[in-house]
């Protein structure tokens, strides 16, 4: 065993590669992106040629790793919550197939949206596939959880969902590990048709067979090593039911251990029997629990309806947002005194689009273009692009998901929205772009769309983009007229060209694209100072 | 004993590499370690913190409550005001001066200072120019670290050099040697105030 400081994303990394995985599948997305990267660094991940590229989009991901476990092998995939939504469709149906070789999806909720649309709570995807979900409070947890979990995938048959919110995801802590990999294990291949071909007949066996297996679920969440039961020194205190990360949140309270009952829960479905017991020998419970009101919304179907139970639908924690020491604190009856304001003359700082940037030489263009069109909007999507929504740019109108930019803009058109534009990066192109432009393509949709090409996944740190020098190939595959894919590099010099081919291409009647390719400016600087380094030595 | 630490500045202003000083010293030094950072969209130049706590008993929280921080360190001065709730009655605010003006509405220089200097226990340090004064570019960071180490009790000034020892191996001597000057720089201006 040997110690290791490791961010949370880190653990799961090194927990799976130990665990013995024969690779990840994964599209990057904050904040689950580390987790693929410590594997693609990893020494061990190269000796034993694990698979770590990455994926186009969160749903190939899911379905490829699906299929190493179909073939036999121990796999995770890797993603943000919102890129669940995407692999939702392979998620919820390997629960029905079940799995081969071990399966972990590993998902990363961003409650608070430090860097999200949304803080939907992935826990609710567990429940609603009827699979296991692991919530690990602590970054030694999340490592300890991987060998448990693969050994619980392989044993019940069944994909495991492990959530972690950002807040362990990105703090580091020291991790004990141990010093050796287990060696890599497969298992044979699949070959039972009757479970993996989902025909109606055979689908409605397994989701029987997947109904009946949820006590035995149950049961398993209860006897699990990761849940314990403090009791409180007094009779009759208050209980407090304090899930994943939360629990850190309740103990940080140095007193609660005694005051309290305090019941830590780090797997689903819920351990219904210890939740009554809980309550019997509690005069209230608080549910402590980080992202929307999963557990405290099920346990009023667990306890008698006038028992009370206290968390975010109350208001004794806040309705949104991530938890704090703080909120915790309170609703526990501590109040930590606050000795210093913030100044008033202190402003907000918001993110912007960096310099030299050529994002920022694609806004300016269009802005310029879409002053002559009062009635222009710009729909855009997820990346480092949508910071054109803030000052001095305010160039974009819309952002909704992952490619939503393109089929928008194309619904708005065929209700007579014009100039209706459309701005997307390369990875959120081929993400989930490309099926967009071939409905706009086929309707004949009069569009504009500008794919910012800047050879890389940039918001997300600088991943590899799957199209990089596919793009114009894949328009015209689509079917974009080929005097309609013009590629520009937006540079101030080449304004005059740029707002000219936008004007050209806005007036054509039917689907245009227009790529306009630099490099990022920051993968671009890490690439010249390695060089340099390398010149050095 | 613990001491918990908020780290501040601007996106790409290095606060991540105090924290991996701080923290390899900690480390090696058998003390416990939780170390939260924000990653993702808000290092585009906006505010970015990091809340750093280290103990020699078992440590919860990854985050530090209000009113409990010992230690503000911020690479900018306004960043170190914002997260002032978080501090503790005896806290420390150890800030560079000068600001960084990302904004088109940064606020009155003046005011920031007063507002600064009215705390009870406050050291700001010019870093930029000692950086530029003493021919260690790209060093700022750590002759503010070196600057908060006369008041890091959990850790010694020695502790800390042999982090950066072993945190800049890779990049050679030159490196190693460029930031242990400006850590003891920055201690040595801090204890003149």
């Amino acid at each position: 065993m040997e110690k290791k400081l490791l961010l949370g994303d880190e653990a799961i990394a090194l927990g799976a590669i130990h665990a013995g995985i024969r690779g990840v599948y994964a599209y990057p997305g904050t904040p689950s992106t580390e987790i693929t990267e410590y594997i693609q660094q990893h020494p061990l991940a190269r000796e034993r040629n694990l698979h770590c590229t990455w994926c186009t989009n969160e749903k190939t991901a899911v379905e490829a790793a699906l299929g190493a476990s179909y073939a036999g092998a121990r796999v995770i995939a890797c993603m943000k919550h919102v890129g669940l939504n995407v692999a939702a469709d392979a998620f919820v149906n390997a629960a029905i197939t079940g799995v081969n070789g071990g399966m972990i999806v590993v998902v990363a909720d961003d409650p608070s949206m430090h860097s999200s649309q949304n803080e939907q709570d992935s826990r609710f995807y567990g429940k609603f596939s009827m699979i296991t979900t692991l919530e690990p409070s602590t970054q030694q947890e999340a490592y300890d959880m991987m060998k448990y979990g693969f050994e619980f995938s392989e044993r019940e048959k069944l994909p495991v969902l492990m959530r972690i919110v950002m807040r362990l995801a990105h703090s580091r802590a020291a991790v004990t590990v141990k010093e050796k990999a287990d060696p890599i294990k497969i298992l044979p291949c699949a070959k039972d048709t009757a479970s993996w071909v989902l025909l109606p007949a055979n689908s409605r066996r397994k989701y029987a067979d997947l109904v009946k297996q949820q006590p035995h679920l149950e049961n398993l969440a209860a006897t699990t090593p990761y849940i314990r039961y403090e009791h409180a020194k007094e009779n009759n205190p208050m209980g407090i039911l304090a899930c994943g990360i939360g629990y850190n949140y309740v103990t940080e309270q140095k007193e609660a251990t005694g005051q309290f009952n305090i019941l830590k829960i780090t797997q689903y479905p819920l351990p219904t029997d210890m939740i009554r017991r809980l309550a019997e020998e509690s005069s209230s419970i608080l549910v402590v629990e980080d992202g929307q009101p999963f557990v405290e919304e099920q346990i009023k179907g667990i306890l008698s309806a006038d028992y009370p139970v206290k968390g975010r639908l109350t208001g004794d924690l806040p309705r949104t947002g991530e938890l704090t020491p703080d909120c915790v604190a309170e609703a526990m009856g501590h109040h930590q005194e606050r000795y210093f304001d913030i100044p008033k003359n202190v402003v907000g700082r918001p993110p912007a689009l960096c310099m030299g940037c050529g994002h920022r030489d694609v806004y300016a263009a269009l802005n310029e273009v879409v002053k002559e069109y009062p009635k222009a909007r710009v729909f855009a999507d997820i990346g480092c692009y949508t910071l054109g929504a803030l000052p001095p740019f305010r160039a974009i109108d819309t952002c909704l998901d992952m490619g939503a930019s393109i089929t928008m803009a194309k619904g708005a058109a065929d209700v007579g929205v014009f100039p209706a534009i459309a701005v997307i990066g390369d990875s959120t192109f081929t993400h989930s772009g490309m099926t967009g432009l071939l409905d706009a393509v086929n309707d004949g949709a009069q569009i504009t769309i500008i794919i910012s090409d800047n050879l890389t996944t940039a918001m997300t740190g600088g991943q590899d983009s799957a199209g990089t020098n596919k793009f114009e190939a894949i328009c015209l595959g689509i079917g974009v007229e080929p005097e309609h894919v013009r590629v520009v590099v937006p540079l101030p010099k080449n304004m005059e060209e740029i707002t000219r081919i936008l004007r050209e291409e806005i007036e054509y009647k039917g689907v245009s694209v227009i790529i306009p390719r630099r490099e990022c400016i920051q993968t671009l600087n890490r690439k010249l100072k390695q060089k340099r380094v390398e010149q050095k030595l | 004993m613990k001491q918990d630490i908020i780290l501040s500045g601007v996106g790409g202003q290095g606060i991540l590499s105090i924290a991996t000083i701080i923290a390899e010293a900690a480390t090696q030094a058998g003390l416990m370690l939780k170390q939260a950072e924000v990653h993702g969209m808000s290092q585009r130049g906006g505010d970015v913190q990091s809340n750093l706590r280290l103990s020699d008993t078992n440590i919860a929280s990854d985050l530090i409550a209000v009113g409990t921080a010992d230690m503000i360190l911020s690479l900018e001065p306004m960043e170190a005001l914002r997260y002032l709730p978080y501090l503790n009655k005896e806290g420390w605010v150890i800030t560079a001066s000068s600001p960084l003006k990302n904004i088109p509405n940064y606020p009155d220089e003046k005011a920031l200072n007063e507002e600064l200097t009215n705390l009870p226990h406050i050291v700001t340090v010019d870093v930029e120019t000692l950086a530029k004064e003493y021919n260690i570019p790209k060093c700022a960071n750590v002759i503010l670290l070196g600057a908060a180490s006369r008041f890091l009790k959990i850790l010694s000034l020695e502790q800390l050099r042999i982090s950066i020892k072993h945190v800049f191996g890779a990049k050679g001597d030159g490196v190693i040697d460029m930031n242990l000057r400006a850590l003891d720089l920055g201690y040595a201006v801090s204890g003149l105030k």
